[in-house]
């Protein structure tokens, strides 16, 4: 019967985050190409989620009453498709196809491409926008299922985001869409703070969204947030979930340029040694 | 084809018809606005079926996004708004989020106020890019119905096919064409009226002038052939090289650039498999305020024009 795999315990959590970071940095050194740092500052955000809360069934990906994953920061293909491969969707051993000539694994998501794509994206500020219809689908059809929208927040320098956030509550949708953003304080050109200051949560709560805070990469903090996320409540609810761009390689913490570069050989070793053990 | 007598209707007025002949039929239909449903009718769909239809305010790029959402549940989607806006507002939304995924997702755009016949609202109302936009998307089909009963049929067409597309719509009341006997194709052109001296290929309303063109020509002796290409892409090849065999002249006019529109698919047509002179009768530049009909002879949409080009 397709489900939650929940409750799974935050030592088991933090298993798959290592080897979802393994299978990043790997991936973009194999492409030698790739958005390792966004990725990196998603995991624990989406492995809480598949294997805590996103109601699925990788043997079936198209079940219709499944809640859809959305990741409108399309370009943190190589997090999402670790994600998919270590939930089931397909092998992990698809993942060295990652980028190359022909993969259903494209340098941003296809729809359908690979079981559990669930849109295509890349063009950033869309995902909200399409949760939207599957929501008001499901209501249409009385279908019991949640949409988990995750946006970047670099993101959410677009009109679009805005757009879409304020008919989330217009539609009466906060039981079937709760939005996710990763806080990571960088995108293209450098930290966002110098590029659009934003505000998140001002931002979301003046949109009439009811703002969840928390340590993105804190596990058990993130799997409280998104259980908080999940209970009834006047208002949509967003996750706003601080992390560090590239969290858990040294070199690439917090350093802009891993954006969207790929590591040499030595370092690709010193970042799988420092998932391994843990960086402090 | 029997004289119609449906009195003049806007092809625009033909949109909540169509829909609402398409959840008769069964078909799942879901339909958006963006806060001109007063103008596009969507409204009329809205009030008859208001649990499939959603004002979105003023957000086009949102509107698309949704419509997206509900294609992807298996839901075929329609959006309308101004073509100016729709494609023009959220161009790459419609590629990113309809055309791209899996060869293309069920969402059907029908933009009303199409060309320059929207008349006094200017320049920035009046699209004249959106089919060179909308051709270039590839799953896309795009449509240009020149009357009510086109109109009717070509959206219910595309609301029976799993393809996206693009239907443009006009303002004004136009005379009828059509009668329900008439059997629109998605691809399939029209031939109104026969001619062997020259093809006046026509879309939305310069299907009507163009058959003004045709009876002032036969006055001068001129057999003018007038094909109605509503649908814009796919084109009907055959209808085309037909004429350019038969003809051995091709004038296309539309409510359009000149550059992408009707005009380019059909010189592409041609230059790939039978060379033929052809002149274009569209816009070269932006707009004014005026009536519709002051607005076709400010910009040269007129018979006149249309017969620009005579086999000597």
């Amino acid at each position: 019967m397709p489900t939650t795999l929940a409750p799974v315990s935050v030592a088991e959590l933090k298993d798959v985050a290592k080897r979802l970071r393994a299978h990043i940095v790997e991936m973009v050194y194999q492409a030698q190409s790739g958005h390792p740092g966004g990725s990196l500052s998603a995991v624990e955000l989406g492995v809480s989620l598949f294997w805590n809360h996103l109601r699925c069934d990788p043997a079936d990906p198209g079940w219709p009453d499944r809640d859809r994953f959305i990741l409108s920061k399309g370009h943190a293909t190589p997090f999402y498709y670790s994600l998919l491969a270590e939930r089931g969707y397909f092998s992990t051993e698809l993942l060295a196809k990652f980028r190359t000539l022909g993969s259903p694994l494209q340098g941003h998501p296809s729809m359908s491409a690979a079981p559990g794509i669930e849109m295509s994206s890349g063009s950033l500020g869309q995902g909200l926008s399409f949760a939207i219809g599957h929501a008001l689908s499901g209501r249409l059809d009385r279908r019991d299922f949640r949409c988990w929208v995750m946006m970047g927040d670099g993101e959410l320098n677009e009109g679009q985001v805005w757009e879409a956030a304020m008919a989330v509550p217009h539609f009466d949708l906060g039981d079937r869409i709760i939005a996710m953003v990763d806080r990571n304080g960088i995108q293209n050109d450098g930290f966002g703070d110098n590029i659009m200051k934003i505000h998140p949560p001002e931002m979301w709560r003046g949109f009439g969204w009811h703002v969840i805070e928390c340590d993105g990469h804190d596990m058990a903090a993130v799997d409280q947030a998104l259980s908080e996320a999940e209970r009834p409540h006047e208002k949509p609810r967003v996750v706003v979930a601080y992390t560090v761009k590239g969290k858990g390689v040294s070199y690439m913490e917090n350093n802009p340029s891993f954006h969207g570069k790929a590591p040499t050989k030595d370092q690709l070793a010193q970042a799988l040694e420092e998932i391994a053990g843990g960086l402090k | 084809m029997t004289a119609p007598t449906a009195p003049a209707a806007a092809t625009r007025e033909a949109y909540p018809v169509a829909l609402s002949e398409l959840v008769e039929q069964g078909i799942d239909v879901v339909a958006l606005d963006a806060d001109l449903s007063a103008s596009t009718m969507g409204y009329q769909f809205g009030e008859k079926y208001p649990e499939r239809w959603h004002s979105v305010g003023i957000a086009e790029a949102n509107m698309v996004g949704i419509g997206a959402g509900y294609a992807a549940t298996g839901k075929t989607a329609f959006i309308a708004s101004f073509a100016s806006f729709l494609p023009g507002r959220c161009f790459d939304q419609i590629r990113t989020s309809v055309a791209q995924p899996k060869g293309g997702l069920n969402v059907n755009c029908v933009a009303s106020h199409g060309g320059v016949t929207v008349g006094e609202d200017g320049a920035s109302a009046q699209a004249i890019e959106d089919l060179a936009l909308m051709t270039s998307l590839i799953p896309f089909d795009v449509i240009v119905p020149a009357d009510f009963e086109s109109a009717r049929q070509a959206i219910i067409a595309v609301g029976k096919t799993t393809r996206p597309s693009y239907v443009r719509t006009g303002r004004p009341k136009v005379a009828a064409i059509y009668d329900r006997s008439f059997r629109f194709e998605i691809g399939r052109a029209n031939v109104l009226r026969p001619g062997s001296d020259v093809t006046l290929i026509a879309c939305g309303i310069l299907v009507g002038i163009a058959l003004d063109a045709a009876a002032q020509l036969a006055a001068d002796g001129i057999s003018a052939r007038v094909i109605d290409m509503a649908t814009i892409k796919p084109i009907d090849r055959d209808a085309v090289l037909a004429a350019a065999r038969e003809t051995g002249a091709i004038v296309t006019a539309e409510e359009h650039q000149t550059h992408g529109g009707l005009g380019t698919q059909v010189a592409r047509v041609l230059a790939e498999t039978l060379p033929t002179p052809v002149a274009f009768v569209g816009v070269d530049r932006y707009g004014t305020s005026g009536k519709w009909d002051e607005l076709l002879g400010y910009f040269e949409l007129t018979p006149a024009a249309c017969q620009l080009l005579r086999k000597t």
